[in-house]
């Protein structure tokens, strides 16, 4: 029921959203991965960052797609986490570590890599207030510790901080650019890791055109 | 036939246009056979594009006039959307862009209710007034004519301008006894992208001259008047058939969408060259966005329109 309800909703309401009303320019489309075990990072600045996104893979992959997302934010109340959970299929991840004894928080993303998923994750760990990139978090970096053989791609997405930035509730159709880059492999440590992982995000927002006067 | 809404002359007209690209398509292909070697896979997607955009079309003008109107709205919004996307916007104008878009389905709504005093007036006054009035009271002064004027420019080219084509849908169908409003909006979409493609082949043949080699190095004298001459002609021949314009008239009015449609078209490369890009999007394979196949139209949509409306409206 729910796989019908999310295949609906991303149909009906999801697509047309993105590709109609907004409109994408993807840049190297072929380098997403075509199937899980993946991950996905991505710069974060919109809550329309994630149905963007979930649009660039094809429909038989709906299923498979994991949004990774701040589990304080999204379960806040009953109808947004029904959402988030059911439709948008995401996995809900603690921001802050409740304690020593606590679970590990990415238990369920490695659990979702082992099941072939592709997560979908935003290392900067909040959407930020400009087109900025903060300093990201090193969650991706244990994950292909732990997974290694698991491609890590970057995306940059431009646009999304005018169509809805956050605080706004109001929609504003941009055309929004996508610059898909080269899997990230990984280099010895963690550290050095998230850093490539930076590195590679930063290099494709290089790339983007500037909205800006000459 | 009662399920379709169009004139015996613009059914013509229309499978002309298919004929055209029929034409267009086989010598594609010749010339692909002819020179093996040589890459046409630009020229194929221009023309494959043109097919959707022409199968399009004709089935909305087939279609009682409000798929028209819807259509052409779209077409406004995309343009519209497009140009908002390339120019800078500031942060704190967010909801006067959020209500810029909504003027969009307001106008075409007023041109099928064929409300022209509202038409006519609703983006060059009230748009013009009341947008700047939401961005100056949420109180940011850093950029703020650069802001409501780019914002102004936008509307009135993509939006006030090309809801002139909706408009002559509405015009009172006695006042064009051969076509209606079909053949109107027919009449100066074939010469406005004919001009295009006439200034282009004109050009690539006999251009030596260049006119404007800052704005766009590729458009010579040759091309201009070549391209001008032929939709002169081609107005005056299809005039009877789909406007009521006299025979003096039509190739006037053929002049006209040939001279306007050039500024157009180089108005949109001005644009695209102050913003630094070469293409207005990616929407539309081989020709580029929305707004580089409609740039002649904003300016040839709304002269024609009050060309043909002060004559005989």
């Amino acid at each position: 029921m729910n796989r019908l309800l999310r295949l609906l909703f991303w149909i009906l309401i999801g697509r047309p959203l993105v590709l109609v009303v907004l409109g994408l320019n993807v840049r190297n489309l072929k380098g997403l991965p075509r199937q899980g075990p993946a991950i996905v990072v991505a710069n974060h600045n919109s809550h329309l960052d994630t149905f963007v996104l979930m649009s660039l893979f094809p429909l038989r992959l709906l299923h498979r797609l994991r949004p990774v997302a701040a589990a304080d934010y999204f379960l806040r109340n009953r109808a947004i986490a029904w959402f988030t959970l059911n439709i948008v299929n995401m996995i809900p991840i603690e921001r802050v570590r409740a304690g020593k004894r606590a679970a590990d928080p990415l238990q369920d993303c490695a659990k979702a890599l082992a099941a072939g998923e592709i997560l979908l994750v935003y290392p900067e760990g909040t959407r930020g207030e400009t087109e900025a990139l903060a300093k990201f978090k090193g969650g991706v970096a244990r994950l292909k510790e732990q997974y290694p053989d698991v491609p890590v791609v970057p995306v940059y997405m431009q646009g999304l901080s005018r169509a809805l930035p956050k605080g706004e509730y109001t929609l504003v159709p941009v055309v929004v650019d996508v610059f898909v880059g080269e899997p990230v492999v990984w280099s010895g440590n963690r550290q050095a890791f998230t850093q490539a992982l930076q590195d590679s995000v930063t290099t494709l927002a290089a790339a983007a055109p500037s909205r800006t006067w000459r | 036939m009662t399920a379709f809404d169009i004139s015996i002359n613009a059914a013509i007209a229309l499978l002309g246009v298919f004929a055209l690209l029929i034409l267009a398509s086989g010598v594609a292909f010749g010339l692909g056979k002819r020179h093996p070697d040589r890459d046409y896979t630009e020229l194929r997607q221009r023309i494959r594009t043109w097919w959707v955009i022409v199968i399009l079309f004709a089935l909305a003008i087939a279609l009682p006039p409000i798929f028209a109107i819807c259509l052409l709205g779209f077409v406004s919004f995309l343009a519209f959307k497009e140009y908002i996307t390339l120019i800078p916007t500031r942060r704190a104008d967010h909801r006067v862009l959020f209500w810029a878009y909504l003027t969009i389905p307001a106008q075409y709504y007023w041109a099928a209710d064929g409300w022209y005093g509202m038409f006519i007036i609703f983006i060059p006054v009230y748009a013009f007034l009341l947008l700047p009035a939401r961005m100056v009271l949420i109180g940011e002064t850093e950029g703020f004519i650069r802001a409501a004027g780019t914002l102004h420019w936008g509307l009135m080219t993509t939006v006030f301008s090309l809801s002139h084509m909706a408009y002559l849908l509405a015009l009172p169908a006695s006042g064009n006894p051969a076509a209606g409003g079909d053949g109107l909006l027919l009449y100066l979409l074939l010469l406005t992208q004919l001009n295009d493609v006439a200034q282009y082949v004109w050009g690539k043949t006999f251009g030596r001259h260049k006119v404007v080699p800052k704005v766009s190095p590729k458009k010579t004298v040759e091309g201009l008047a070549g391209g001008i001459l032929t939709t002169a002609l081609v107005g005056f021949l299809a005039g009877p058939y789909l406007t009521p314009l006299t025979p003096i008239e039509a190739v006037i009015a053929g002049l006209l969408i040939g001279c306007a449609g050039f500024i157009g078209d180089i108005s949109v490369s001005a644009v695209k060259r102050d913003l630094g890009i070469k293409d207005s999007g990616n929407i539309l394979p081989g020709h580029g966005g929305i707004l580089d196949r409609v740039d002649s139209l904003t300016f040839t949509a709304p002269l024609f329109f009050h060309f043909v409306y002060y004559l005989h409206y």
